[in-house]
């Protein structure tokens, strides 16, 4: 509770936590604001934003509610961003335990993998898989997942080679505790914190790939995504500029709140750590 | 100089397994992908009967296990022959050639503007830790980083191209044009403009913050107070002393951001359609072309060793203490 506190006084923590909470907001009351599909048609095509007291951020090309689709499209984004972040970080904290407790030739094999997965660009892994294995929200989570690991992966590992010479995993070993268990119970514990203060980052790329992947027209098509509407409203581009422009600034607002709150989070530990 | 060539050949050592993983993953999911090279072929030749297909499969070469064939592919990789591209009825290698150089420029253009503005503009916030100039472009770096930068490419084209009609809409050059030498590197020049910079700004707030977190950490340093001591002029102690030795982290990160960079251009590459590497992995995807598509991997994955590759070089140049202290061997 001191930590969210902390987390308060910063002027970062404060305004990512208001974006955040509004945009967790939004997400949860979609279904309810908005009931129904929001992909079905709701008035006439193209409507301009703020004229139309029913439909308040117009309508896109095919007469979509924009606010419907905007809010809904929330949920992706945020759904997508954590799973896969979430993902990313079990895999590539347990991949850099095991790399840096076990050493020698897994070590060696672990981080040749690794390195392999770094060397091959982000965005194109994932919309290679996505592509080879079919668009769909679960490909999609898989996807960014397998290309996000890796930078946790590395972070675990350095943390482990520091933690594995402490004191208290000499005692463990001493008392006799099973390795695995060393690893999980003492390690991995202590290692897991400067891993999490790269949470932030893993969940705004997360959420940046969906948007480009779903853009490019690989997201799952029977949800409403950020990416896709920007696609959609490309077609207009001319006629309808702010049918790209509303689900982008959705997009750069929601990053940006995730990006503050790391920051808050980061600063709220160092003055955790720096008070009595 | 030799301590730079055998950073060099360590360097390509490491980089044969972490190839090889590569090739065998990229060779992973051509197996997992629906179909094989003959399903493409009759589908894009209108079918056959049983037997032919039975006889393509052999003369193909698919007949045979996974083992046989990921040995073949990685003995035809070795030969420089990345497979035939169904959809574009050509060699792989033939048609990446093409498109690279256009991906290159794209990304070498991108990662210039990014590196050099962005450190410029880190030494001015770098310059006095705390100041509003400093928080305001720290602030204002971080929302630039939030920004999508296919999104941020439309929003340029809305408008400089449409509204202002200042800049071309897409392309590389204007098709069919004549031009020849400056006039043509001028209508090139032209046509990146728009996508150098939705690509490069993304980078150029990292490069910023990277910068100015190096700045501030060698302030606190004794040399810089001593400098101060000797009554250097305070711009010459920004610029010969604490912007210089904040320069090495940016660097290293010039070698790590190459991949992302690769991978921004593919989604950029189809806003301003342009024919690079990126536009093309698109046209894969959407031609279903799994062959053409882990080429382009396999062959941006060598990209990325190699851009890291000169950035160890760069840095080993810059940093004496590089490389100094490993075996002779």
């Amino acid at each position: 509770m001191t930590m969210f506190r902390h987390f308060l006084r910063t002027p970062e923590g404060r305004a990512g936590g208001l974006i955040l909470a509004l945009i967790a907001l939004a997400a949860l009351a979609a279904p309810v604001l908005f009931p129904g599909d929001p992909l079905a048609i709701a008035a006439q095509p193209m409507l301009h934003p703020f004229q139309n007291a029913a439909v308040p951020l117009g309508t896109d090309r095919l007469g979509r509610d924009v606010l419907a689709e905007l809010a809904h499209g929330t949920r992706t984004s945020l759904l997508v961003g954590l799973a896969a972040a979430g993902a990313a970080v079990l895999v590539g904290a347990a991949v850099g335990t095991a790399a840096g407790f076990a050493g020698g030739i897994v070590d060696e094999a672990l981080m040749r993998l690794t390195e392999a997965f770094q060397t091959v660009p982000a965005f194109l892994l994932a919309l290679a898989f996505v592509s080879v294995i079919g668009p769909s929200l679960a490909t999609v989570i898989v996807a960014i997942a397998l290309s996000a690991w890796t930078q946790p992966a590395r972070i675990a590992r350095a943390e482990v080679l520091s933690i594995r010479e402490r004191d208290y995993v000499a005692a463990a070993r001493a008392i006799g505790m099973h390795p695995a268990e060393i690893a999980l119970r003492e390690v991995l514990p202590n290692a897991l914190p400067p891993v999490l203060t790269l949470a932030s980052v893993i969940v705004a790329n997360a959420i940046l790939i969906e948007a480009a992947l779903s853009f490019l027209g690989l997201g799952d098509p029977n949800r409403v995504t950020w990416g896709g509407m920007i696609a959609e409203g490309r077609v207009v581009l001319r006629a309808a500029p702010w049918l790209s422009v509303i689900p982008g600034i959705a997009l750069v607002l929601t990053v940006l709140g995730v990006y503050l709150a790391g920051e808050g989070a980061v600063e709220a530990m160092a003055r955790r750590r720096g008070a009595p | 100089m030799t301590r730079a060539l055998r950073l060099v050949r360590r360097r390509l050592l490491t980089a044969i397994p972490v190839l090889l993983i590569v090739i065998v993953g990229a060779f992973g999911l051509l197996e997992l992908s629906p179909g094989d090279a003959v399903d493409a072929y009759l589908a894009s030749s209108g079918g056959g009967d049983a037997q032919m297909i039975a006889e393509l499969r052999q003369a193909w070469g698919l007949d045979q296990s996974a083992t046989a064939r990921l040995l073949a592919y990685l003995a035809a990789l070795a030969h420089g022959d990345l497979g035939w591209s169904v959809s574009l009825d050509r060699p792989i290698r033939d048609v990446v050639m093409e498109r690279l150089p256009n991906t290159l420029l794209l990304m070498g253009a991108a990662t210039a503007l990014s590196f050099g503005l962005g450190s410029a503009l880190g030494i001015v916030a770098g310059a006095r830790p705390g100041s509003f100039r400093d928080r305001f472009l720290s602030i204002g770096s971080l929302a630039l980083y939030a920004v999508p930068g296919f999104w941020l490419g439309l929003v340029l084209v809305i408008v400089l191209s449409i509204s202002l009609r200042w800049l071309p809409l897409a392309g590389i050059e204007t098709i069919a044009s004549g031009k020849h030498g400056l006039a043509r590197a001028l209508d090139v020049a032209q046509h990146l403009a728009l996508p150098v910079a939705s690509l490069g700004m993304i980078y150029l707030a990292l490069y910023l913050r990277l910068m100015r977190a190096g700045m501030a950490e060698v302030w606190r340093q004794d040399f810089i107070r001593a400098a101060a001591a000797r009554g250097l002029p305070r711009r010459r102690i920004v610029l010969a002393h604490v912007a210089r030795n904040a320069l090495l982290p940016p660097i290293t990160m010039l070698g790590l951001q190459s991949a992302s960079m690769l991978g921004g251009s593919v989604v950029i590459e189809s806003v301003f359609a342009i024919p690079g590497l990126g536009r093309l992995a698109s046209e894969a995807v959407a031609a279903r072309d799994t062959p053409l598509l882990l080429g382009i991997v396999l062959v941006s994955a060598v990209v990325v060793i190699l851009a890291n590759l000169l950035v160890d070089i760069a840095y080993a140049l810059l940093d004496p203490r590089v490389g100094s202290n490993e075996p002779a061997s």
